[in-house]
């Protein structure tokens, strides 16, 4: 995603000179300056003295400010844990706060600077930065000691928040507070060996937030009620790029609580008193739709429209929105040429991301600067896109990041769509007075922004081994960065989130010829990342076709991966690889009734494996035990990553298993959990995680553990029943 | 009219129409926002409370169609039963916006079965969905507070000691 993310930056630098242009006409302070300056202008924000990550207490607690949002993936645990053990704080006494929008001091350097969290980066991107401010408060304090006993700071000693000196003196951050804060902060503090952290990767590492969600205290956007507060409902065109051509809204004036209708750009917006009352209202609306410029298409019939182009049936325009390759290399004609081992085409369709918070978005507008209150993933950019609605710096936008009920990719997106709807209705509320803007789980599921559909087809042949000795493979989805804003480069070329995973793939490492191609025709059906993003049907994909290659090989999964790997020099692969099969007991059988199943893959840094036990029952797949091993550098919060490997795991099968959204004449099918079908609690495999101990720094952990159980699943059933799985969702209703 | 309900422990006159579903009662007339909004439609359990010690769904179950029922919620359960302890032990949650509803789903369970199976957990807990995937830990979580012997499962999950960056 870090790719794609570096468009996004280009593309809000230049919707940025519009805001700015517009609003501000004349102004040339803001000319030549860097995006994160121009975003944070205006900003109320300012650090304190220990800087903008760590704030004190005279009690001695510390607080670490997150730029992240926390919306489950306990990134908030580690960011605290990489400060705290720099500190050498207290780890009962460390808090988590979310930071406020603001790029100049928050922003995401693996993202170009945007405040946001996305591509599994948050622990990565702030590994150092959080270390460097934890050391350079701790040398502070020992300062602020030193100066106050009279001793040298090299004999002051921090241990578990207390500073101390041999002569017995000792001293809390608390008591020591004043004076710290007067010390200048050391530019370049020297940071721990690691060896000597005892907070960083210990089972100590605990999320601060269980025991609010487990009373229900935790605060989000859903559960935002201020004084004199309206509830937005939205009626949107059913079919996408649908508009209104006109509306009645007679029958929604009669139900009580209503407060007023409001045609904005993304369809009829009704306020009222109470959620309820908004619902009922919404719900009575009567809206005309022009349809003109809508995508009327079925789900099959724009598949058969990707199919088509991959069987070269249809031609595709030549150039940049022409075929691209990635990883081809050799004489692409002798993979056109012998005879195939395997030739296979696959199916993947649209996903939802189905939170279980649905989108919401809290505004104020037009009483001092605009003020939001929301899951807000990409803060920055939702300012900029904000900024364009209220006219107003896009600094000048306020935002308040609560805790959010997943999102799983879907709240980041290029326009910040509920986030901006909401805008529009406060602004059309006017006076300050705060607006929450609720998205039902019908808006939420048949708003658009899903995983694309993807076509995939694979043709490989083999050497004399067994091996891969030319691989064709094409690509057929749409693009996720052609969402982008006009004007991005994303757009053009080759999509690296299409084929992310295919691309880099070391299988495509080690065969000698590979003509490996994309395409991404366009269609109206809005489409964005996805947890895993390219990886969920790449991994899928590559997994999947090795498989089939080994058995055709006659030799066992695990030692044809083995073998490519070696070739292809991918150490982490091997190294994940030999430790989940070494724990699952790969060499010895199966418990009786059970087949196993392996794949590897790698995605945002960090390589998994994963062996899992799968039988059928009564005609479906059943997943019982799932062996994982990932490769993530340096574990921060060990209890963290198998979390998400446990999470990971299931949102991936779920996909597997039952996931689709589809598509009739233009209209999705799908509204609810009762035709959306998700992974139930008894349906959820036993996962079981072990890392493989790195000295690397940081890498992803949320993502990763979600692509991989698709094609270990696939790959059990290849062995039960001889054939592959060539499309998604296995279970078809 | 007035619709009177009974909330952990404590009667309410509501104003909101007797239709309302008890959801939409508790959150936006209450302020009892543990309770939770996923689907509106009974499939996801994010809105559980209990009635009487039953589960219930609230977003499906009109205000005044609830009679005497006495009505407990998230906020009902003071903060340190068995089970939100085991869920804090374990980390259970990750998102935490379905945990409410499964915490009540889970505590009508003990409620009733002080020493569930395994079948008896699926049949109270599935029709609970949690998106992150937060399933074995719950699973784990409910046996912890039942006192029952955990799932083994290896935490914390390293193949080795504490990493050596």
């Amino acid at each position: 995603m870090n790719k794609p993310l570096n468009d996004i930056v280009r593309a809000a630098s230049r919707r940025e000179v519009l805001a700015v242009g517009a609003t501000l006409a004349g102004s040339s302070l803001l000319v030549g300056c860097s995006l994160p300056t121009i975003l944070s202008a205006g900003s109320p924000v300012k650090p304190g003295a220990f800087g903008a990550f760590l704030k004190f207490d005279p009690d001695g607690s510390v607080t670490v400010l997150s730029k992240h949002i926390e919306f489950g993936q306990g990134n908030h645990a580690g960011l605290a844990a990489i400060a705290a053990e720099e500190l050498d704080a207290d780890w009962d006494k460390v808090k988590v706060e979310q930071a406020p929008a603001n790029a100049k001091l928050y922003g995401n350097y693996l993202m170009g600077g945007l405040q946001g969290t996305g591509g599994s980066s948050a622990i990565a991107n702030s590994w150092k930065q959080l270390r460097t401010a934890g050391a350079a408060a701790r040398a502070m304090f020992v300062q602020a000691a030193a100066t106050k006993w009279g001793v040298a700071a090299g004999e002051v000693t921090v241990a578990n928040g207390v500073v101390a000196h041999k002569s017995g003196k000792q001293a809390g951050f608390g008591e020591l507070l004043a004076d710290a804060a007067k010390v200048k902060p050391p530019q370049a503090p020297t940071l721990k060996d690691p060896n000597s952290f005892t907070l960083i990767g210990t089972p100590r590492v605990k999320r601060k937030d269980s025991g609010l969600k487990a009373t229900g205290k935790a605060r989000y956007t859903q559960d935002v009620h201020l004084p004199d507060m309206l509830t937005a409902m939205v009626a949107h065109s059913p079919r996408f790029g649908g508009k209104v051509k006109s509306f009645d809204d007679s029958a929604a004036r009669k139900v009580p609580g209503y407060v007023a209708t409001y045609q904005i750009p993304t369809g009829v917006a009704v306020v009222a008193t109470s959620t309820y009352a908004a619902r009922q209202a919404r719900d009575a609306l009567k809206v005309d739709w022009d349809d003109s410029k809508a995508e009327k298409r079925g789900s099959a019939e724009i598949l058969q429209v990707f199919k088509d182009y991959a069987s070269g049936k249809t031609v595709a325009p030549s150039g940049k929105d022409g075929w691209q390759p990635f990883s081809s290399h050799g004489d692409a004609a002798k993979a056109a040429g012998g005879t195939a081992a395997v030739e296979v085409a696959y199916d993947f369709p649209y996903l939802a991301h189905a939170s279980m918070e649905p989108m919401n978005c809290v505004a104020m507008v037009g009483k001092g600067p605009a003020r939001l209150m929301y899951g807000a993933q990409v803060p920055t950019l939702d300012q900029v896109n904000c900024a364009g609605v209220v006219g107003a710096l896009p600094g000048s936008v306020e935002i308040e990041t609560l805790a959010t009920g997943g999102s799983f990719g879907r709240r980041a997106n290029f326009q910040s769509d509920y986030v901006v709807e909401c805008v529009h209705i406060a602004k059309k509320v006017g006076g300050g007075r705060p607006v929450k803007l609720v998205w039902t789980r019908e808006d939420d599921m048949r708003g658009g922004h899903y995983r694309p559909m993807v076509h995939h087809t694979v043709r490989v042949t083999v050497d004399k081994d067994g091996y891969p000795a030319t691989w064709r493979h094409r690509i057929v989805t749409q693009s996720i960065m052609k969402g982008a804003p006009p004007g991005s480069p994303g757009g053009k070329g080759l999509d690296t989130t299409a084929v992310e995973g295919a691309m880099g793939s070391p299988y495509l490492k080690a065969t000698p010829v590979v003509d490996a191609q994309a395409l991404t025709p366009d269609v109206g059906v809005t489409v964005l990342w996805w947890r895993s993003v390219g990886a969920t049907h790449t991994a899928y994909v590559m997994e999947h076709t090795i498989e089939q290659l080994a058995r055709k090989a006659g030799k066992d999964s695990v030692e044809y991966r083995r073998a490519l790997y070696t070739k292809a020099g991918a150490n982490r692969h091997l190294a994940a690889l030999n430790l989940a099969a070494d724990k699952a007991g790969w060499t010895t059988p199966a418990p009786t009734g059970w087949t196993r199943g392996v794949a590897v893959h790698e995605s945002f840094g960090s390589v998994v494996a994963q062996v899992a036990e799968v039988k059928l029952e009564n005609g479906q797949p059943k997943v019982g035990r799932v062996v994982t091993a990932i490769d993530c550098g340096t574990a921060v919060a060990p209890d963290q990553v198998a979390a998400q490997m446990e999470g990971g795991t299931c949102y991936g099968l779920s996909a597997a298993l039952f996931g689709a959204i589809t598509l009739t004449k233009g209209v999705v099918d799908q509204a609810n959990f009762d035709a959306y079908r998700v992974l139930r609690n008894s349906e959820a495999p036993t996962v079981e995680t072990y890392i493989v101990p790195s000295t690397n720094k940081p890498s992803g952990v949320g993502e990763p553990g979600t692509p991989v159980i698709g094609p270990a699943v696939a790959n059990a059933l290849l062995a039960i029943t001889g054939q592959p799985t060539l499309s998604q969702p296995f279970v078809k209703t | 009219m007035a619709t009177t309900v009974d909330v952990n422990g404590r009667s309410y006159n509501v104003s909101s129409p007797p239709d309302t579903p008890l959801l939409w009662v508790l959150r936006d007339e209450l302020g009892l926002t543990g309770t939770k909004y996923g689907c509106g439609i009974a499939q996801c359990g994010a809105c559980t409370v209990l009635a009487d010690g039953n589960p219930i769904r609230s977003c499906q179950m009109p205000v005044s169609a609830l009679g005497a029922a006495k009505i407990t919620t998230i906020e009902g359960l003071g903060g340190a039963t068995p089970l939100q302890q085991a869920w804090v032990k374990l980390d259970v949650p990750q998102c935490g916006y379905c945990q409410s509803g499964q915490i009540m789903s889970a505590t009508a369970l003990l409620a009733q079965n002080a020493k569930p199976d395994d079948a008896a957990i699926t049949e109270a807990m599935d029709g609970n969905i949690c998106r992150c995937g937060a399933y074995q830990r719950i699973r784990a979580a409910i046996k912890e507070a039942a006192g029952m012997p955990s799932v083994a499962v290896p935490s914390p999950a390293l193949a080795a000691p504490a990493p050596k960056a």
